[in-house]
């Protein structure tokens, strides 16, 4: 693995107001992920981890503390920015899928392409590979409705990896996958880490996630307990 | 913009029976508001071309005394036919009008009557004046609207007394036997009055050759002044009708942006659904490298795009209708002589392309908005509680 800087967190702390007072979610996070890293935030619920990856991916600010990805300080970005990081070097998976349900499954991988301005030759080459990866060519027309779970988040990680981003952030990935489809989209991802040397980024709490992970950070009460590296 | 309306095309046409059914209800009312005025704007035209053909030609000449709205000025208000009026009169451009005040008795009861005389000949209005051209032993032949035969209770075939008073002031009675009964929507032709052979009135009152209105088809021809007579334009004849259409006018675009708003509620529901029931879409987009304002327009132009293909939806079957509708017209369902006004039993609609231009413009422009304002809302909407779909 390179040793570039991909993600650098330094005291990080996050805040929510509760009521009158407030919530502490991170506390003092300090943490640094390189080009290439398949390292996952473990810990269980309540424990900060989709805090930070939100804040990771622009999605949410931090109350104090540095994060910067892929050399651009999440803190100072202000909407425009923060829009375009995670348009151009950023990939989402969640949960929940989130795909566009009236798109169909192509349109839905080609969403990220499109706004990137690609032309149509492009956009084409690009998801077709992209469904290829994760062997979902002949569903190509198919609606999300018409697909299974596992296809589902398929089409997600297609989604997530068309434009080849430098940094994937995946929430959960797992949690409505039964264990063969947990498996397959897991060995899909570690294909694309080694194939592209895209460096993911997991919160998760599911066994089956932690026994891909060549990093793993726990997280406990906002702070990192301990983190592990495996080597092969 | 271009990449707002490709996805916005996108949703609408993945989200298919949801689209179409508001692009239905929205082309609906695209037609019914266009049709609606357009029959408004139909009758109004309906009731100056009624006026035009039934009551006042192309303009025409009073005696100066005639006042319409006072009939005590009837006895005073007629005058030999001016000289210079003979060769159009001669040549059936002018008829002469002589209007007395009288005194009708169906069945006993009594109802005071304008009695108009009319040339049986004439043929500037729709009267149906032949049917005055006919011999009637001890009666004299007259014609009645169908409101005043109904009111009356008298029919073709009737013989009823009136009476009146001549030049000397003495009362004088006869009886008249009805000829026809016509049916017109321009209430000022038929209530109340009965229309008789023009030299009969004259010899009833000793007027002979006198008229109280002169009426004349050509509107082309320069009218001089002439003494003893004014001279009243069709534009000033109409003018009471061109200013209750204005009072109406003003009535009809409330209706107008009433069914308007009714429209907009369609677009605005579906609008504010959408951000309830679609609130990870809105969180995926932000996710995926669209800013919020993106978010907004998109949405927007969504919206929007429901008018446009309305529109379309519209005009595929709307135009026929609308077309069919002004050659064939709106028959209303009940007889309209009791309404009291003038309307026709068939109204046939008149539409303009500011009308429709209009229309389409105002429900687009109202369509953005009612699509931007709740969309607005996606605005302040936390990312990360919108990709989990927490309902703020």
């Amino acid at each position: 693995m390179e040793n570039t800087p991909v993600i650098r967190i330094e005291n990080l702390v996050k805040r929510f107001p509760m009521g009158k007072s407030e919530f502490t979610a991170l506390n003092g996070i300090g943490l640094t992920l390189s080009k290439g890293d398949f390292a996952g935030l473990i810990g269980p619920s309540g424990s900060g981890k989709t805090t930070l990856l939100n804040i990771v991916g622009s999605l949410d600010m931090p109350t104090s503390g540095e994060v910067t990805v892929l050399g651009q300080s999440v803190g100072t970005l202000n909407a425009r920015e923060a829009a375009r990081l995670r348009k151009e070097s950023l990939g989402f998976i969640f949960q929940s899928y989130n795909l566009l349900a009236v798109h169909t499954v192509y349109e839905n991988v080609e969403f990220p392409l499109l706004l990137l301005g690609l032309s149509a030759s492009e956009r084409k080459k690009m998801v077709t590979d992209a469904l290829e990866w994760v062997g979902l060519t002949d569903k190509a027309k198919s609606k999300p409705p018409q697909l299974s779970g596992g296809e589902c988040q398929r089409v997600a990680v297609a989604r997530a990896m068309v434009k080849k981003p430098s940094l994937v952030l995946a929430d959960e990935p797992t949690a409505n996958l039964d264990a063969a489809n947990s498996h397959n989209i897991l060995k899909t991802m570690e294909s694309l880490n080694r194939e592209l040397n895209t460096t993911f980024l997991f919160a998760t709490h599911d066994d089956k996630v932690i026994n891909y992970l060549h990093r793993k950070i726990f997280l406990i009460d906002g702070k990192v307990e301990k983190e592990e590296l495996v080597t092969n | 913009m271009k990449l707002a309306i490709k996805l916005a095309f996108r949703n609408l046409i993945g989200a298919g029976l949801r689209t179409w059914l508001n692009v239905i209800v929205l082309s609906f009312s695209f037609v019914i508001i266009i049709w609606m005025k357009g029959v408004i704007t139909g009758w109004d035209h309906q009731a100056k071309v009624d006026m035009t053909n039934w009551e006042i030609g192309e303009g025409q000449y009073w005696q100066k005394d005639y006042d319409p709205y006072d009939p005590f000025t009837y006895s005073e208000s007629h005058a030999p036919v001016p000289q210079e009026f003979r060769k159009e009169i001669e040549r059936g451009d002018m008829e002469p009008f002589l209007i007395t005040q009288g005194t009708i008795y169906p069945q006993g009861r009594l109802q005071s009557i304008m009695i108009k005389g009319i040339n049986p000949k004439q043929n500037i209005f729709l009267l149906p004046s032949h049917k005055l051209d006919t011999v009637v032993v001890d009666a004299i032949p007259s014609i009645i609207g169908s409101v005043m035969a109904r009111n009356l209770k008298l029919d073709v075939g009737d013989r009823v007394m009136i009476q009146w008073r001549d030049a000397g002031g003495t009362f004088d009675a006869s009886e008249i036997y009805i000829t026809d009964v016509f049916s017109v929507n321009v209430p000022a032709v038929d209530q109340g009055q009965i229309y008789i052979p023009l030299d009969k009135l004259q010899s009833m009152l000793n007027f002979d050759d006198e008229a109280t209105i002169l009426t004349y088809r050509d509107s082309e021809v320069a009218r001089p002044d002439v003494e003893g007579w004014i001279h009243k334009s069709k534009q000033e004849l109409t003018k009471s009708v061109d200013d209750l259409i204005k009072v109406k006018t003003a009535g009809t675009s409330i209706f107008y942006f009433i069914l308007i708003l009714l429209a907009m509620l369609a677009i605005f529901d579906t609008q504010v659904l959408s951000i309830f029931r679609r609130q990870k879409e809105i969180g995926t987009y932000i996710a995926l490298g669209y800013t919020r304002r993106e978010v907004v327009g998109l949405f927007t132009v969504e919206g929007t795009m429901h008018a446009v293909l309305a529109a379309l939806l519209s005009a595929a079957y709307g135009l026929p209708f609308l077309a069919w509708q002004a050659k064939v017209g709106w028959t209303m369902p009940m007889d309209t002589s009791d309404f009291g006004m003038a309307i026709a039993q068939t109204l046939y609609p008149v539409y303009s392309a500011g009308l429709v231009i209009t229309t389409v413009l105002i429900i687009m422009t109202v369509t953005a908005i009612v699509s931007y304002w709740p969309s607005r809302r996606i605005a302040k909407m936390n990312p990360t509680d919108a990709l989990r779909g927490k309902i703020q």
